[in-house]
């Protein structure tokens, strides 16, 4: 635990230090931009890689957050810092509701990731057709920027807000490797019926998962809305978030502490590559992602971050 | 709202749509049925089918309802390879990895899709687009009729398919027992393309029936994916029957409720008996017990 | 007279028209070894899915230190102090020897180091400690059944129930097996551990179990000293047919594989 705790501290001080030296929008808005599909894809992870509950849906979390921290601060008047503690608060008591319904009738596998779908599905017509959430044209926050209101002037700002999100993500998830809950979880993710024979309680440790898991996606969800100022149902639980979150969790390496962080990078670099060379075409970013991922599936399973233990697992069997 | 005059072309509508929703979940259950796997790339399939249709029309003249002998084959090759090539390398022996094949792939489709011909609706016009016919008090469209009867038609093809030629021997035969059929010789990798491929070829001719009545944006599939799902597992995963009387029932479910619930706001409904079901009853409706 | 540990009590389940256990009874005493063993298809591991709650029975009882614990879910029964393990193995195979075997300390140990720490002693007891670093899908058939075995070890069962732990093996790690699961019944240290096992091998029966009981097509047809049993004819014609026992009359020979089972 203590070798993991110092790597995030190592972590977060580079990219502290990167982040105050730094000058250039360009390197700051991606830097901002790459901890923020961190956030979402480490939020994944801890369902998904550790819980082993395929969510494909994760949208509804990351709307849950986004509107709820949009929407404490327009019709409840709260301050936003208020409203990002409700937003997480909110968007971990949408996971608690699902997992309590999902897990307590035993739904797994695929029909699991069917089920999360259909919820955000639900969620993003609600958010349409509902007046509150401003329907299909969404809810725009005000331009106020002050740290009382959460809104900075420079990127910087917004990048330690999110790096303190994903430090706390990288601290919960090596907590999952080093706890007595992080081991009953991964044993029901690696073989339910013999972690029950051995008093493990799926559907507990299965809705605490869920429960992190939605927080943390909230989190996103919140940080969105005070980057952009802006959420609308397509952004807040469609697919595309949904998406982003679990393909960068898969291609950095499900159920590792570094993979999220991995995933997001190499996918991050992969879309600004394209950009720069075809331009902003609405789609090509999920193209490259869909097929990083069949690729990734195909033909490395564990992920990036699996590469490197299998060459480390390699080499130390030389010896 | 309850009068007759309103409610009886509703519930006609809505089994015409719900034809050729059957169509859709029939290719969905082959699939399930016999590979065992949830097909994610169902919806952005039939999207590449409605843009087949609608490309076919749009640049060569050919009718839709012509361009059967055309899209269908061509979808069937497409779902062969698909499965031959990828989906199968993918597995790895783990559900958890064709569930993510078949997601990047719907992706990748659907996304294609979006940079080729942007996100706009585009839609065909037929001699016959407008025509109605009068059934009581209805006037339904004749392009809608005619999907009906097709979705039949094509339906009843596949069952023949299954239950009375060799090659559905075979395939009922991998459903059963995957080793055993191995043993007797039959190439079951073949056989999964197969199914793969036919399940496709469904879609293709759904697209032919839809597309005169319909239209066509990257984003459809989506929409067809979950109601596709929500029929099969109402029906029953593996359930031809449950597939036909699901899709029969959610077309009706889904005409009434919108004339009640408005248009959105009904599709709701079918995503929350999608749950309902799943969480309450997920051998559906005609499935055996798990 | 000492209560019974585990009391099962017309303990029925049936599958469609399948009747898989009928009726069973029977109580099995602390601190003994004893066997349940019966032709492929008896019911056996149905059985122990009903005792451990992954089954419903249709009808009976099942009782565990006093208290009724009829369908009582699995994690409940561990905790209360009754585990099982099973007949085809379930490592957990992303995980290393060491980790796996936490999980089950874990059932009474919150603490991670002391878990890990249980994990290694037990490891010791079965004969995995130069394994424990070893990711469980790397080892060999012998290698997962001890994991299986050390696994249940290490959430102090007061009741292990073994799936037939030793199918899979070849003759030497039989030899090698024996040992270990006769000292967790005897092991001072370990305050007694009551064991039934489900088991094919009756070498093994004949040397470790002092009770067995048959279960023959859902029912339990004997009851007795492996000695008892295994000369009671109505057994011999449960696993050889009608009219082997007549047939066998004066040829027994104890420690004899019966056939049912191909190891």
């Amino acid at each position: 635990m203590t070798r993991d705790i110092a790597a995030i501290v190592l972590f977060a001080a580079g990219v502290l230090g990167l982040t105050a030296v730094a000058d250039s929008g360009v390197v700051l808005t991606f830097v901002m931009m790459a901890l923020y599909a961190t956030l979402m894809a480490q939020a994944w992870n801890m369902l998904g890689g550790y819980g082993g509950q395929f969510s494909f849906g994760h949208a509804l979390f990351f709307g849950t957050g986004a509107y709820m921290q949009a929407i404490a601060q327009l019709n409840l008047g709260l301050n936003a810092w208020v409203a990002l503690a409700l937003a997480v608060v909110a968007a971990a008591g949408v996971g608690l509701f699902v997992g309590a319904l999902t897990f307590r009738y035993g739904l797994k596998g695929s029909y699991f990731a069917l089920v999360t779908l259909a919820f955000a599905e639900v969620f993003r017509i609600l958010a349409v057709s509902v007046g509150f959430t401003g329907g299909g044209v969404g809810l725009m926050l005000p331009l106020q920027e002050s740290f009382a209101n959460l809104q900075f002037s420079s990127r910087k700002g917004y990048i330690v807000l999110v790096l303190g999100f994903v430090v706390a993500a990288l601290l919960v998830t090596a907590w999952l490797r080093h706890s007595r809950f992080g081991a009953q979880l991964q044993a029901v993710r690696d073989n339910e019926d013999a972690a029950r024979a051995i008093g493990v309680d799926p559907f507990r440790v299965k809705l605490g998962a869920i429960t992190l898991s939605g927080g943390f996606m909230g989190a996103a969800g919140a940080f969105y809305v005070q980057v952009f100022q802006y959420i609308d149902p397509s952004i807040g639980f469609g697919p595309h978030t949904s998406v982003e979150a679990l393909v960068a969790a898969i291609v950095g390496g499900m159920g590792t502490l570094w993979g999220p962080v991995l995933g997001a990078l190499v996918l991050h670099l992969l879309a600004d590559f394209t950009r720069n060379l075809f331009g902003q075409l609405p789609g090509l970013n999920l193209v490259i992602y869909g097929s990083v991922l069949v690729v990734i599936v195909m033909f490395l399973p564990r992920g990036l971050s699996g590469v490197g233990r299998s060459v480390r697992d390699a080499w130390r069997a030389r010896k | 709202m309850l009068e007759f005059g309103i409610l009886f072309p509703s519930v006609l509508n809505g089994l015409t749509t719900g034809a050729v929703y059957a169509l859709i979940a029939l290719g969905l259950t082959l699939i399930y049925g016999v590979l065992h796997i949830i097909n994610f790339a169902h919806g952005a399939s039939l999207m590449v089918a409605l843009y087949a249709v609608y490309g076919l029309k749009q640049h060569l003249g050919i009718d839709p309802y012509l361009a059967l002998p055309i899209v269908v084959p061509g979808m069937f090759v497409l779902g062969y390879g698909l499965q031959r090539l990828i989906i199968n390398r993918a597995s790895h022996g783990r559900d958890e990895n064709i569930l993510l094949v078949t997601l990047g792939i719907s992706i990748v489709l659907e996304n294609l899709a979006l940079m080729f011909f942007k996100s706009d609706t585009r839609s065909i016009e037929t001699p016959y687009t407008l025509t109605t016919v009068a059934i009581g008090p209805a006037m339904i469209a004749l392009p809608k009729l005619v999907a009906f009867a097709g979705a039949l038609v094509t339906s009843s093809l596949l069952l023949w398919l299954v239950t009375r030629t060799d090659l559905g021997r075979a395939i009922r035969a991998v459903a059963k027992e995957k080793h055993g059929a191995k043993l007797m010789g039959i190439d079951v990798d073949h056989v999964y393309a197969m199914c793969f491929g036919i399940g496709l070829a469904c879609l293709g001719a759904a697209a032919c029936f839809l597309l005169p009545a319909y239209y066509v944006n990257p984003q459809v599939g989506g929409g067809f994916v979950l109601v596709a799902f929500t029929i099969v597992v109402l029906g029953g995963m593996g359930s031809f029957a449950g597939a036909l009387m699901g899709g029969l029932l959610i077309g009706v479910v889904e005409s009434v409720g919108g004339l009640f619930l408005g248009e959105s706001l009904g599709q709701i409904g079918i995503f929350v008996i999608f749950i309902a079901v799943l969480l309450f009853r997920p051998q559906g409706l005609f499935g055996a017990k798990a | 007279m000492t209560a019974p540990l585990l009391g099962l009590n017309g303990l029925s389940i049936a599958f469609g028209g399948l009747r898989a256990v009928q009726g069973v009874s029977l109580d099995v005493m602390p601190g003994t070894l004893t066997a349940l063993i019966g032709p492929n298809g008896a019911g056996k591991t149905t059985l122990f899915a009903l005792m451990s709650g992954f089954l419903q029975p249709d009808s009976g009882s099942v009782h565990f230190m006093g208290a009724d614990i009829t369908g009582r879910a699995p994690h409940l029964n561990a905790r209360a102090g009754m585990t099982r393990t099973f007949q085809i193995v379930q490592p957990f195979a992303a995980q290393t020897v060491r980790e796996n075997i936490a999980v089950g300390a874990h059932l009474h140990e919150p603490r991670r180091a002391a878990a890990l720490a249980a994990a290694e002693a037990v490891a010791q007891r079965v004969g995995l400690a130069s394994q424990l670093d070893k990711s469980a899908a790397d080892l060999t058939v012998a290698g997962r059944k001890r994991l299986e075995l050390a696994r249940a070890l290490a959430t102090k069962p007061k009741l292990l129930l073994l799936d037939e732990v030793l199918a899979g093996l070849n003759p030497q790690e039989i030899a090698e097996m024996i040992p270990v699961v006769r000292a967790i019944v005897d092991d001072a240290a370990d305050s007694g551990v009551t064991v039934l096992m489900i088991e094919h091998v009756m070498q093994a029966v004949m040397n470790l179990a002092s009770h067995v009981w048959v279960l023959a097509q859902g029912q339990l047809i004997a009851s007795g000293t492996p000695g008892e049993v295994t000369s009671d004819p109505k057994v011999i014609e449960a696993y050889l047919g009608p009219g082997a026992a007549a047939r066998l009359q004066g040829t027994q020979l104890p420690g004899t594989q019966l056939p049912g089972r191909d190891t």
